[in-house]
C-alpha cells in the first residue's frame, strides 16, 4: 500500500506508461517532465519515454488457431515471466490471468480448436466506458491499459468486459517487474506488453510461441504483414455482435 | 398555521441499543480492514465473481434509500395527509440508508484509500461516474428538505424541495439500475427494463424499512399507530410487492422471448442450485407470497405484528432477488463462443462456486448496522416522532383519501 510508484500521479494519461517506466527505472519522479515535445511517430519504432503513442498506429494481434496447439501454453508462461506475475495463489480463480488457453469443441462436428485469449483490445473497450476515474484508458494507438495509480479497485469494468480479461490483484504482491506496475486491489490485463512494444519489440507472447500462431503488428499500416493478412484472408473477432472492433483477431474459427 | 408534525422521542434502554448498533457497524468496519490488508483472497470472491455479498447488501441500502423518501413525496408532493407526520422520518432513513449503503460499497473496494482519488477523477460517460454527483445531491435536497418539514417558519418551502428530492431520486434508482443495463457484456443484465424495475423495487423496499423503524419508534414511545393509518400503509406495501413481481415476470419473460437466453434462464430459474432456490423460495414465497398474505388476508392483516413481518419478508425477498441477480448473473460463464464447448484454465465455460466468507458477511451487515445506529442517534436527539392529529384527519375525510 506504500510502494513509491504509488505516489506519482500521472496527470497525462498518454505518457502513462513512460512514466512508469521511468518511475520504475528510477524511484525518482523527477524525470517526468510536464510539457514535454509531442513527436509523432509512425509504425514499429521505438519510443522514447515521455513520448506520446501516435494515433497513427493502431496495434493489433492475429492468431492462427490452426497452428495453436492444445496443451501448450507457451504464450501464458513467457507473459507471466515478462509482467512478473509470480505470486503464490491459494485459490487460482482469484489469481491474475493476463492470457490463457482456451480449449473449444464444436458439438456438431466434433472438430477441436485451441486460442490463447487475452484483453482484445477494444477499439471500442466497454471497460474504458465504464470505469468510473478513468484508470482504464485507451492510448493513442490503441493499446488499453489500467492506470494503477487511480484505479480505486471497484471491478465495474471487469462487469463490462465480454472477455473475462481482467483480473483484480487480489493479495498482496512482492518483487515486481519495475517497467510494469501491479498492485493489490487494482484491476489488471493484458498490455501487449506496452513495455517492449515502446522499444520497439514484440509482445512476449507472440515472440515465445513455438508455433508462430501469434502475428503483431500495426493494423493502420498497409504493408504491414498484419493488415495484408486481415485484408486478404478471413478473420473473426469473437462475439463480432458487440461491434468493439476488436485489435485480436482469430482465423480458423 | 401549521400544527406540530413529530415530537421528540425518549428512547428507553437508548445506550444499549447504540451500543448494539455501534457494535455490529464496527465488526464490519473491521472485516474490511482485514480485507482491506489482507486483500480480497480472504473473501470468497474472485475474478468471475467479483462483486460478492457487499454488493448485494449495499445495492439494497442504496436502491431502499430512494425508496423509503417515497413516504415524504406521498405527503409533500402529492398532498396526501396521513403521509405529511411522517416525511421528516422517511427523508431521515433516506439520507442514513444511503450513507450506509455507501459505506458498505466503498469498504469493498479493491482501494478503499483512494476515495478522494474517486471524487476528484470523474469519467463522465460512467454510470458509476455521474453517481459520484447523483449521491452528494441526494444528501444534500433531502437534509434540507427535512430541514424545512422540522422549521415551522419555513415549512411553506418544504413543497419545493420536497419535489426536488423526489424527481432526484427517481434520477438516482435510474442511475443504479443502469449499472446493470448498461453492461452489454452479460446475459443477465443487458436490458432496458432494469432501471424501471429498480425503481419499483426501490418503492417496495424502502417502505418496508420504514415500517420496520417507525414500527420500533412507537414501541419505544409506548404508543400504538392508529389502526387504519396502519391499514393504509400496509396495503401501500401490498401493492408495492405485487408490482415487483409483475416487474421481475417481464425481466425474464423478456430474457426468455426476446433476448432469448434460454441457457442462462434455466440457470437462473431451473438448474442452478442455489440461485434457483432463492429465487423460487426467497424471493417468490418469502419475499412476495407471505408479504402478500400478511396484507391482505383479513386473519393475517389484523395482527399487529403484521406490517412488521411483511416488511421483514419483503427486505428478505429484495435481498434474495439481489442474490441471484448479482451473483448469480455472474456465476453464469460469460458466452463468448455460442454453440461450442468451452474448457481453460481460467473456468471458462464453468458455472462458479461462489460462497461469502466471514468478512464478507460483517460488512454487508456492518451496513444495516450502521443505518440503525444512525437513525437510532438522529431520532433521540431530534424531533422525529410522527404525530397524528386523528380527529382532524377523520374530519376533513383524509384516511379515506
Ligand atoms: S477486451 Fe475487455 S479489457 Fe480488453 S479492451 Fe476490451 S473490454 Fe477492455
Ligand atoms: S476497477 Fe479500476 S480500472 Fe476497473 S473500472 Fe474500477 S477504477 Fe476503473
Amino acid at each position: 500500500m506504500s510502494e513509491p510508484q504509488d505516489r506519482i500521479e500521472n496527470k497525462s494519461r498518454r505518457s502513462f506508461v513512460g512514466a512508469a517506466a521511468v518511475a520504475g527505472a528510477s524511484a525518482g519522479v523527477a524525470a517526468l517532465a510536464p510539457g514535454l515535445k509531442l513527436i509523432e511517430v509512425a509504425g514499429a519504432a521505438p519510443r522514447a519515454p515521455g513520448e506520446p503513442a501516435s494515433s497513427a498506429v493502431r496495434w493489433g494481434m492475429l492468431i492462427d488457431t490452426t497452428k495453436c496447439a492444445s496443451g501448450c501454453d507457451a504464450c501464458v508462461k513467457a507473459c507471466a515471466t515478462e509482467n512478473g506475475i509470480n505470486e503464490t495463489v491459494k485459490d487460482p480463480r482469484q489469481g491474475s490471468q493476463w492470457i490463457r488457453k482456451i480449449d473449444l469443441k464444436d458439438p456438431k462436428t466434433g472438430q477441436e480448436y485451441s486460442l490463447p485469449m487475452l484483453c482484445q483490445h477494444c477499439e471500442h473497450p466497454p471497460c474504458v466506458d465504464v470505469c468510473p476515474t478513468g484508470a482504464s484508458m485507451k492510448r493513442a494507438d490503441g493499446i488499453v491499459l489500467v492506470d494503477r495509480h487511480i484505479c480505486i479497485g471497484c471491478r465495474y469494468c471487469m462487469m463490462a468486459c465480454p472477455y473475462k480479461a481482467r483480473s483484480l490483484v487480489h493479495m498482496p504482491l512482492t518483487e515486481q517487474n519495475p517497467l510494469v506496475p501491479r498492485g493489490q486491489g487494482c484491476v489488471e490485463a493484458c498490455t501487449f506488453c506496452v513495455q517492449r512494444v515502446d522499444r520497439g519489440q514484440q509482445p512476449a507472447c507472440v515472440e515465445a510461441c513455438p508455433e508462430k500462431a501469434m502475428l503483431f503488428g500495426n493494423l493502420n499500416d498497409p504493408n504491414s504483414e498484419i493488415a495484408q493478412r486481415v485484408a486478404k484472408e478471413k478473420t473473426t473477432q469473437v462475439r463480432a455482435d458487440l461491434k468493439l472492433n476488436l485489435g485480436v483477431r482469430y482465423q480458423g474459427i | 398555521m401549521q400544527s406540530a408534525l413529530t415530537q421528540r422521542l425518549r428512547i428507553p434502554n437508548f445506550y444499549w441499543l447504540a451500543a448494539i448498533g455501534a457494535i455490529i457497524s464496527a465488526a464490519g468496519t473491521l472485516a474490511a480492514f482485514y480485507m482491506e490488508h489482507h486483500g480480497h483472497q480472504v473473501t470468497g470472491m474472485n475474478n468471475q465473481v467479483f462483486w460478492g455479498l457487499p454488493h448485494v447488501f449495499a445495492i439494497f441500502l442504496i436502491v431502499g434509500a430512494s425508496g423509503v423518501l417515497n413516504v415524504a413525496s406521498i405527503g409533500t408532493v402529492f398532498g396526501k395527509k396521513v403521509y405529511k407526520p411522517r416525511g421528516p422520518l422517511s427523508g431521515l432513513l433516506a439520507i442514513t440508508m444511503l450513507a450506509a449503503g455507501l459505506f458498505v460499497i466503498m469498504l469493498d473496494l479493491g482501494r478503499a484509500d483512494r476515495l478522494i482519488v474517486a471524487m476528484t477523477h470523474v469519467n463522465w460517460t460512467s454510470v458509476f461516474g455521474w453517481n459520484m454527483v447523483l449521491y452528494p445531491v441526494f444528501f444534500g435536497l433531502v437534509g434540507l428538505y427535512v430541514w424545512l418539514l422540522l422549521d415551522r417558519k419555513m415549512y411553506a418551502y418544504s413543497k419545493a424541495a420536497g419535489t426536488a428530492a423526489f424527481i432526484w431520486r427517481l434520477v438516482m434508482t435510474t442511475g443504479t439500475g443502469s449499472i446493470f443495463g448498461f453492461v452489454v457484456a452479460r446475459q443477465a443484465y443487458n436490458s432496458a427494463i432494469i432501471a424501471p424495475m429498480f425503481i419499483i423495487m426501490s418503492f417496495a423496499w424502502g417502505l418496508a424499512m420504514f415500517l420496520i423503524f417507525q414500527a420500533a419508534m412507537y414501541k419505544w414511545e409506548g404508543s400504538q399507530l392508529d389502526e387504519e393509518i396502519r391499514q393504509r400503509l400496509n396495503k401501500l406495501l401490498g401493492t408495492f410487492v405485487a408490482a415487483v413481481a409483475y416487474f421481475v415476470v417481464v425481466y425474464h419473460l423478456t430474457n426468455l422471448y426476446y433476448a432469448k437466453q434460454t441457457a442462462f434462464e434455466t440457470f437462473i430459474l431451473v438448474s442452478g442450485g442455489i440461485y434457483p432456490q432463492l429465487f423460487w423460495g426467497g424471493f417468490v414465497v418469502v419475499g412476495t407470497i407471505l408479504p402478500l398474505l400478511f396484507v391482505f388476508v383479513p386473519a393475517l392483516r389484523s395482527m399487529a405484528s403484521s406490517s412488521v413481518l411483511a416488511s421483514i419478508f419483503t427486505i428478505l425477498g429484495g435481498l434474495a432477488f439481489l442474490y441471484v441477480f448479482i451473483i448469480g448473473g455472474q456465476a453464469y460463464p460469460l458466452e463468448m463462443f455460442p454453440g461450442m464447448e468451452v474448457k481453460s484454465s481460467f473456468f471458462d465455460g464453468v458455472v462458479d462456486p461462489y460462497v461469502p466468507s466471514l468478512p464478507e458477511f460483517l460488512l454487508s451487515i456492518g451496513g444495516f448496522g450502521l443505518f440503525f445506529l444512525l437513525s437510532l442517534i438522529v431520532v433521540q436527539i431530534l424531533p422525529f416522532m410522527p404525530q397524528d392529529d386523528m380527529a382532524q384527519l377523520r374530519a376533513s375525510g383524509a384516511l379515506q383519501d
